[in-house]
């Protein structure tokens, strides 16, 4: 059993500002139900240019729920450039803390207000920048190094810890390990990722990206794929089960998979059915 | 508040005619049965009698039974004596839906000169037969199948996979910790070399379990020392334990009966009704072959840790198949090899009755069940109302 804080249990089971605001000036979107816990945020600016309301909606575990609860506790009244300098050691502490497994919930809400700024502020989508290192959870290595940078890690169980990155199937340890080392200071700085994949850098990783994120989404509906050949930056995909039937197949094709391509491996892709 | 207790794939609470019957060797009867007085070695034929009833539940000899000090010292002695007592062979066969005991014991082994093959499951969690069949080798030393799952209660077909191995002359061993007391058994009649049970899953205290060697059987100790236990397990006998142990195995004798009538219907009527109350809902393992007591149903679009924090506001106990709740960040491994998708596996929920709940318990969860999943999906960014997946 977990030992959490009362303020945990408190926002847990009294969870403040549940909810969605129609109307919203910001929206910020993290995590996905295979990931475990998701988290949407909406914010509405009153006339003095200060958040009015914040409401979440949560999938997650108590200290998820908790951690969205308290954000939205406190980023009221706050001003955007206010809001946005929330950390996710300042959720941590407002909840009395969280145990070292559960950092990652606090990141969740700091990640899920940055974004609904952005958005506010008319950035475009930020993709995810850098390259995926993990491959379990698409963690890449510019949210790895600022997670140890931010939080002082030291250790890939840390980094596990507050980001996720290393906790499945353990491939990306070796790497993980050299971020740390790299922020340390313990050798060179990490050389700049090369300009493009290779081939085959390229086809593991749409091939992963589908089966981690795609496949299960589909399957939900009872929809699948499956990759045929990449050619270039044009990805060649089978729609089966109801997925080969639907009307809505092309705009699943185009707004999901493609998207989802692109913004965890390259955005030069372009999906095609065959 | 006395809890509603539905988590006895995890533990069981201790019969108090065991307890009864243990107490008096924690106080006046501390003798060591290995003493040459009679003050000891009354102790000792009380052991003798201990040792009786456990060979009797399960129809194996007394000489066949070994006390060790819980299931996973029974499932390592097992695999240790196998692999030590056949030194030339290198190979091990066992399943992706172990418990940790035997799984990380294999995993521990295969990066230490040993090829470990894991037999995986169909979507219902039942056992690919075939795989294991065609794995089998000159180079196996043992294969090791658990008889039936803690995380969904399906139950493998051991015997029938036993008498495949006996075929090649190969050691076959079972983790039965989940199905003594639930199924008949008569180990006399079995092809089984092997067998762990752990006694805190059948009424009996933590700190008690037992290894079934079938006389014939190459064996070698794991642990090393005195002659206790035929010199096949050393260390001074758990007396107060063991003698609760061969206590709870009369027990379970008598509520076999029990178990898989009226628990099965509790069971039955816990699964039927939440499922028919609660959407976009669904049971894990096969509905066909599994253990009397247990359920496992995942609840779509919620995660498990939130579901047992709510279930623990009313005193109800069970346990989670979600990430979450382990410290880990992926679902089980036993709903992953079963392919049960990671929206599902999040929010699994097992529930493992026993013999002391009763319909009012079970009418009192299916009460509160609804509205907990009901709470978390209005919460989550997932969920629409009327929505069924």
């Amino acid at each position: 059993m977990w030992e959490y804080t009362d303020q945990v249990k408190d926002h847990f089971l009294n969870p403040r500002n549940v909810g969605f605001i129609d109307d919203y000036d910001g929206i910020g979107e993290v995590g996905s139900l295979a990931c475990g816990d998701a988290l949407k945020l909406t914010f509405k600016l009153g006339d003095d240019q200060r958040i009015a309301d914040a409401r979440f909606q949560t999938f997650g575990c108590a200290s998820a729920i908790a951690s969205s609860s308290a954000l939205t506790e406190m980023v009221k009244g706050l001003t955007l450039d206010e809001a946005s300098d929330v950390t996710n050691e300042d959720i941590a502490d407002f909840l009395g803390g969280l145990p070292k497994e559960k950092m990652h919930c606090s990141v969740m809400g700091r990640d899920a207000m940055e974004k609904a700024i952005s958005f506010y502020r008319g950035e475009a989508e930020t993709k995810i920048e850098g390259e995926i290192v993990c491959e379990c959870f698409g963690v890449t290595d510019v949210q790895i190094e600022r997670a140890v940078t931010e939080n002082g890690l030291t250790s890939i169980e840390e980094v596990t810890d507050y980001v996720k990155a290393g906790g499945g199937c353990e491939n990306c340890h070796d790497r993980i390990q050299f971020i740390i080392d790299s922020v340390l200071g313990n050798t060179p700085k990490a050389a700049k990722r090369p300009e493009a994949l290779t081939n085959i850098q390229k086809i593991k990783m749409i091939d992963a990206t589908l089966d981690r994120e795609i496949k299960p989404a589909l399957n939900q509906d009872g929809g699948d794929i499956e990759l045929v050949d990449v050619d270039g930056n044009r990805v060649m995909v089978k729609l089966r089960g109801t997925c080969a039937s639907c009307s809505k197949s092309q705009v699943t094709l185009k707004h999901y998979v493609e998207t989802r391509l692109k913004e965890l491996v390259s955005q030069d892709l372009v999906v095609e059915e065959v | 508040m006395n809890p509603i207790y539905m988590d006895n794939n995890a533990t069981t609470r201790v019969a108090p005619e065991v307890l009864e019957e243990m107490l008096p060797y924690f106080s006046d009867l501390y003798g060591n049965p290995s003493s040459m007085h009679t003050f000891g070695g009354n102790v000792g034929s009380t052991l003798k009698k201990a040792r009786e009833n456990v060979a009797g539940l399960l129809g194996a000899l007394p000489e066949e039974i070994l006390f060790t000090s819980c299931g996973t010292e029974s499932d390592s002695t097992a695999i240790h004596a196998a692999l030590r007592s056949n030194p030339e062979k290198k190979h091990i066969i066992t399943t992706r839906v172990e418990h940790p005991a035997v799984k990380n014991l294999g995993e521990y082994l295969a990066n230490n000169g040993y090829r470990v093959t894991f037999v995986p499951v169909d979507r219902d969690g039942r056992l690919d037969e075939d795989f294991l069949y065609k794995s089998l080798s000159d180079d196996t030393a043992l294969v090791s199948v658990m008889w039936a799952n803690n995380e969904t209660g399906t139950i493998f077909p051991v015997e029938k996979i036993a008498r495949k191995v006996r075929e090649w002359g190969i050691v076959f061993h079972t983790d039965a910790v989940q199905v003594v007391g639930k199924i008949p058994m008569n180990l006399a009649d079995s092809a089984i070399d092997m067998f762990s049970l752990s006694g805190h899953k059948l009424h009996a205290p933590k700190g008690i379990g037992v290894l079934y060697v079938r006389k014939g059987t190459k064996f070698a100790p794991f642990l090393m020392g005195g002659h206790q236990e035929g010199g096949r397990r050393a260390g001074t006998e758990n007396t107060a334990s063991i003698i609760g142990m061969g206590r709870a195995a009369r027990l379970v004798v008598d509520s076999m009966e029990d178990e898989n009538t009226r628990v099965r219907a509790l069971r039955d009527k816990l699964e039927k009704e939440l499922l028919k109350r609660i959407p976009a809902s669904m049971v894990n393992g096969d509905p066909e072959n599994r253990l009397p007591n247990t359920t496992s149903i995942a609840f779509e679009y919620v995660e498990g840790e939130a579901i047992l924090l709510l279930m623990d506001q009313h005193g109800i106990c069970a346990s989670s198949g979600s990430a979450c709740t382990s410290g880990s960040l992926e679902p089980s491994h036993v709903l992953r090899a079963m392919g049960v998708p990671f929206t599902a596996a999040h929010g699994t929920i097992r529930y493992s009755l026993s013999i002391y709940n009763t319909e009012e318990e079970v009418d009192f969860v299916i009460e509160k069940m609804p509205p907990i999943i009901e709470r978390l999906r209005r919460m989550s960014p997932f969920w629409k109302e009327g929505q069924i997946s």
